[in-house]
């Protein structure tokens, strides 16, 4: 097992930098998600650590050791794919067993440790089937075996659920989430998909632009995003956003209002936040509720999803902005209704402006 | 009353009709005209009436019989040897010319021989052309298959990298395909020309003098080869853009799990490329085997057959006897056959490339 350490690492193809710097930390037999939207640089990082892809600058450490300049197969790292990549001309035990047959070992050790493999991934009925013969959960679960006989320090896994329907990948999720207790192993995994970065990990890396926006524990991003961008990613729906202006300014507070906005007291935290003019303020829509009357915000009802176990409600304010209130209950709107929100307001999130958050990497 | 169906089928018919009858007049019907043509005694212009031979076409070429000639011998019993020592014996024709005893042998010329003890085992066919051709038909075969195939995936693995300019490689490579195989022949008869052709003057400049030149094309033991080196080049890089798109389907990520699993080059090689090449594989043996079977143009254009009917080919046959001796059975016969080779040949290398379950 292996701590794995990112410093300054930087990656460009030509003139075209992609990575930008990114140092990020991932402690032994830790679960470390890079998230991030496409072309954010998430899955050429973890390339990166894999060796399929050169650094350009940084050095990157594995269990102490600079492995810049090292070869894939000898950095204890084992990679699950989004294609699964496994060989379609062998049999699930050929394939689990890959590393070991190119490593020239016995045939009873190979033996032992794909049956190993097999039973903790309950395969075991699979191994002498073609992949052509496998559902697409089943082949990733072949490459997680074949991931899981090399006997890595850090397994990475590469957006490996994307490719597998809505109710799989919930299967599979939980899987990988056993899997990493049972292992203790350090596991690297790169999603596009927020849920499965809050459910699995123990530290989320968010990425953008080649840049890390954030790190830090699920809870962490959820409550306390740095930046307009990881509070824009991190929870869904996403955050809304408005514009105001702040009146008055105490160290942990700041009164705000617009003419869309009553005036508050939001807790004024962050880094960079101005101490008067306009900022950003953010709220969840979890954290909106309709209040019969004195709301902070006022608008009209346009559309209202009942998915039964929430409601989650689209209302235009009066220019027009729109705003999503989701509702742990089952309750019924009329479009065109007049409504009135209200929230904590300690659940408020003030931002500078925009053009200045994006420069703000971690 | 037609319906709507049938209506619409009319005109799609009727739409199909051009192509087909094409299709027809110059594919299908003489297809089985040959083999019409084969049982009969058909002759490109001839004023006798067509008559039914049956299978006489084939035996005429696939005639063959087998021979001991006994040496001559004195009244002693002694074996008769002339002034250099070298053993008598009586003369083959007087065995194959009206002999009532060796009615097999009729009209039968000597195709080899071999020496046994004093006496001499003889092979005779009936058409010890076809025969020669035939030979030299399956040596092109089996020397060109194999290796065009396997220079083309050489080439084929090359240049399937991302360098700069590698597109170059490839347009070089395939342009001998794109230029005709008429032109190609008479470029290489050029290369080949005996005294101080192109392959000769390089050969004596790299070898300082050493080499003799030589007649390639005029000597019967560097004919056929000859003409096989030059038809590799010119197919190879065709076959080469066919394993190219074979190669190009296999997805990197497979290289890239076999690269983390710490495969050399050689073993990627052998557990991803060549797994992955298996259907490209089937089809470009087929095809290069097709082709090779079909050698005709260079044939025509550098060597007529000769030297010494060394390279005498099937389809080079076919068109001699139908066209240029008018025989028109007789080549629709080597036509026949050779459809049934190919056949054979493709069926086979089917059954042993399947896939195994």
């Amino acid at each position: 097992m292996a701590d794995v350490l990112l410093k300054g690492i930087e990656k460009s193809y030509g003139s075209v930098d992609v990575i930008k710097g990114v140092d990020i930390e991932i402690k032994d037999g830790e679960f470390v998600v890079f998230v991030g939207p496409s072309g954010c640089g998430k899955s050429t990082l973890l390339r990166m650590i894999a060796g399929l892809e050169d650094i350009t600058g940084g050095t990157l450490e594995i269990g102490g050791q600079v492995v810049n300049h090292i070869q894939p197969s000898e950095r204890g790292i084992a990679m699950v794919f989004q294609s699964y990549a496994i060989f379609p001309h062998m049999t699930v035990r050929e394939n689990v067993a890959f590393g070991l047959t190119i490593a020239g070992a016995s045939k009873a050790e190979k033996e032992a440790k794909v049956n190993e493999a097999a039973r903790i991934l309950q395969m075991e009925h699979l191994l002498d089937r073609r992949p052509s013969q496998l559902s697409g959960g089943q082949r990733q679960r072949v490459a997680i075996g074949r991931a899981i006989v090399r006997n890595p320090e850090v397994f990475l896994f590469d957006e490996p659920l994307s490719n597998l329907d809505a109710a799989l990948r919930l299967d599979m999720r939980i899987e990988i989430g056993k899997l990493h207790k049972s292992l203790g192993a350090t596991m690297v995994y790169v999603t596009h998909d927020q849920v499965e970065a809050m459910t699995l990990a123990d530290k989320i890396v968010v990425l953008k632009d080649g840049y890390v926006q954030q790190i830090g524990a699920p809870m962490d991003l959820y409550h306390k995003p740095k930046n307009l961008f990881v509070a824009g990613f991190i929870g869904a729906p996403s955050m809304n956003f408005l514009d105001v202006e702040i009146t008055d300014r105490s160290s942990s507070h700041a009164r705000v209002s617009s003419e869309l906005v009553s005036e508050f007291a939001a807790p004024a935290w962050r880094d960079g936040l101005p101490g008067s003019g306009r900022v950003t303020m953010g709220i969840r829509p979890q954290d909106l509720h309709p209040v019969e009357t004195g709301g902070v915000l006022s608008g009209n009802v346009t559309l209202a999803e009942r998915l039964g176990i929430e409601t989650v409600v689209d209302v235009a304010l009066k220019d027009g902005t729109r705003m999503l209130v989701s509702l742990a209950e089952d309750r019924v709107f009329e479009p065109g209704q007049a409504i009135e929100l209200g929230f904590d307001p300690e659940r408020a999130h003030l931002f500078a402006s925009p053009a200045e958050t994006a420069r703000t990497a971690a | 009353m037609a319906s709507k169906l049938t209506r619409s089928n009319r005109a799609g018919w009727l739409m199909a009709l051009p192509g087909t009858t094409l299709i027809a007049a110059f594919i299908i019907l003489p297809f089985f005209l040959a083999f019409a043509f084969s049982l009969t005694n058909q002759r490109l212009a001839s004023p006798n009436p067509t008559e039914y031979v049956g299978l006489e076409n084939y035996r005429e070429l696939l005639g063959l019989a087998f021979f001991t000639l006994e040496p001559e011998r004195d009244d002693a019993g002694v074996v008769v040897r002339d002034k250099d020592g070298d053993i008598k014996y009586p003369r083959l024709r007087k065995f194959t010319r009206n002999n009532p005893d060796f009615p097999a042998l009729q009209g039968k010329r000597e195709w080899f021989s071999w020496q046994s003890g004093d006496n001499r085992q003889v092979v005779l066919a009936s058409d010890v052309v076809f025969m020669k051709a035939l030979v030299n038909t399956f040596t092109f075969v089996f020397v060109v298959a194999p290796v065009q195939a396997g220079l083309a995936l050489a080439l084929a693995l090359l240049i399937n990298q991302k360098l700069k300019g590698i597109s170059l490689f490839r347009a070089i490579y395939f342009m001998p395909v794109v230029v005709s195989i008429v032109v190609v022949s008479l470029l290489w008869q050029f290369i080949y020309s005996p005294g101080d052709g192109l392959l000769n003057n390089i050969l004596s400049g790299i070898t300082f003098g050493l080499f003799e030149p030589r007649d390639w094309l005029g000597n019967p033991s560097t004919a056929l080869g000859s003409i096989m080196a030059m038809s590799i080049w010119q197919g190879v890089g065709f076959h080469m853009v066919i394993w190219l798109s074979g190669l190009q389907t296999i997805s990197p990520t497979l290289y890239e799990a076999a690269e983390i699993e710490g495969a050399s080059k050689r073993q990627a090689f052998r557990y991803v490329t060549w797994p992955g090449l298996r259907n490209t594989a089937v089809l470009i043996l087929i095809v290069i085997t097709m082709q090779a079977f079909a050698l005709f143009a260079q044939i025509d254009v550098m060597t007529q057959g000769g030297p010494l009917d060394s390279t005498q080919v099937l389809v080079f046959q076919a068109v001699e006897r139908g066209y240029g001796k008018q025989d028109i059975s007789g080549g629709s016969t080597i036509s026949v056959l050779l459809f049934l080779i190919v056949l054979g040949i493709s069926l086979l290398q089917r059954w042993l490339t399947r896939e195994r379950t």
